[in-house]
């Protein structure tokens, strides 16, 4: 068996989640507070991966990367950069689809905090970002880690957006969910089997370490 | 010495009333604000820390004009800095007692004697999660002290302790009160229960 559409795998979800975590926990706290319809409308269009055909976005997205058009043109002119059937683009294409997946659980967890906790911290004379760093965010450390992993293993079971996007060049874009696919297509089917087992074993020992983190709390890991 | 002079809409089940209050709050006293439940206490108290803006208003200390909406001046609660005890407490889960401590203040030597007058040296590792209702209550209190405030705002403060520990505590505040100069305001909708706390009362009531 070839590991490197594994590897690529892991390693498109590891960079997904970090790139995740460091725009989404900010995107997530500005959402959480004050309710303004503008806030309302992004956050509905920063959902729309959730509920949108994977194949829609891919499409969407291979023709906006694309070199002919003006935004493809531009990357490429000045920083040389291709989006399509690249490992970036991939990068590119999985933040924004599993976008909703980082900020949904941590605005929620962060809109239910008591308003009061925040207040508190502001008159001992703290500032916004400490209180977020000191207060706020140690407080939702199960949603936190609950978001990065449903990011990572979202990411890990793209296929429809990868396919569109990243076509499946070997070593570059042919990640595991595709390997499958493309050994099936082949009738390979020993080689699918091996590279299933592998994701099902991976998947699945996350979600445990997850669960197992959260065993004590009495909201369940993916609320 | 500090001169509030606010008024505020507030949404009620009733619907839309006004909220105005007019009052100096003398320096180093101790003023109970009483007045029908839902008839805007908590947000008088807000107001006041800068957590809420009013539409018009004025207040100011004797060094320093807080909020004067007429010439725009509205200072942040970080400059108003007044101690706030809290109605729910607000506390901090992920901090024992002794870090809720030491968030609002890097003096050890008050921060050890706060513990004492509020019975807390032996849970300064809990967690809120792990103190009682009256505890919970008492680190709030003790937490808004550490900031040693001009001014100290106190929401239902003395609701979960029983008469005896309330006694024993309202003597030792006084005292640090006293020492720290801090002006007063206390919330409290229970007749007797600042009894031997506060010097004065105003009634805020809804027009």
């Amino acid at each position: 068996m070839e590991w490197t559409p594994i590897w690529l795998s892991l390693k498109l979800a590891a960079i997904t989640t970090l790139i995740l975590l460091l725009i989404g926990i900010p995107l997530a706290y500005w959402l959480s507070r004050r309710r303004t319809l503008l806030k309302v409308f992004i956050e509905a269009f920063l959902t729309m991966p959730l509920v949108l055909p994977p194949s829609v976005l891919g499409f969407y997205l291979l023709i906006s990367f694309s070199p002919n058009s003006s935004l493809g043109k531009w990357l490429l002119e000045y920083f040389d950069l291709s989006l399509v059937f690249s490992f970036e683009g991939l990068v590119v294409a999985s933040v924004i689809y599993s976008l909703p997946f980082m900020v949904s659980p941590v605005k929620s967890a962060l809109a239910h905090l008591p308003i009061s906790l925040s207040e508190a911290s502001y008159t001992m004379g703290k500032s916004k970002a400490e209180t977020f760093y000191r207060v706020l965010l140690p407080n939702i450390k199960s949603s936190l880690l609950t978001a990065a992993v449903l990011t990572f293993a979202h990411t890990l079971g793209e296929f429809g957006v990868v396919l569109m996007i990243g076509g499946k060049l070997d070593g570059i874009t042919k990640v595991a969910s595709i390997a499958i696919y493309d050994a099936v297509e082949n009738n390979e089917y020993h080689q699918a089997n091996q590279y299933s087992l592998v994701l099902f074993c991976i998947t699945f020992l996350i979600v445990i370490l997850v669960f197992i983190f959260n065993r004590n709390s009495s909201r369940g890991p993916l609320e | 010495m500090i001169c509030v002079s606010i008024d505020k809409k507030i949404k009620t089940y009733k619907g839309q009333v006004r909220l105005q209050v007019e009052a100096d709050f003398p320096a180093g006293s101790i003023t109970k604000v009483y007045g029908p439940s839902g008839g805007g206490k908590t947000t008088f108290l807000k107001i006041i820390a800068g957590l809420i803006k009013p539409e018009q208003g004025l207040i100011k200390t004797a060094d320093h004009i807080w909020l004067d909406t007429a010439t725009n001046v509205n200072w942040t609660p970080q400059q108003r800095r007044v101690g706030f005890v809290f109605q729910d407490y607000a506390l901090f889960p992920n901090m024992t007692v002794a870090q809720h401590l030491s968030y609002a203040s890097n003096d050890q030597l008050l921060i050890d004697r706060l513990l004492l007058i509020g019975r807390m040296e032996a849970f300064r590792q809990h967690k809120p999660a792990n103190l009682s209702g009256g505890q919970q209550q008492r680190l709030a209190i003790l937490r808004a002290l550490a900031l040693k405030p001009d001014l100290l705002l106190m929401d239902e403060a003395f609701s979960a302790l029983d008469d005896e520990l309330r006694e024993t505590l309202v003597a030792d505040l006084k005292v640090l009160l006293k020492e720290f100069g801090t002006t007063t305001i206390i919330v409290s909708h229970h007749a007797r229960e600042t009894d031997n706390f506060a010097h004065r009362s105003i009634k805020i009531g809804l027009e």
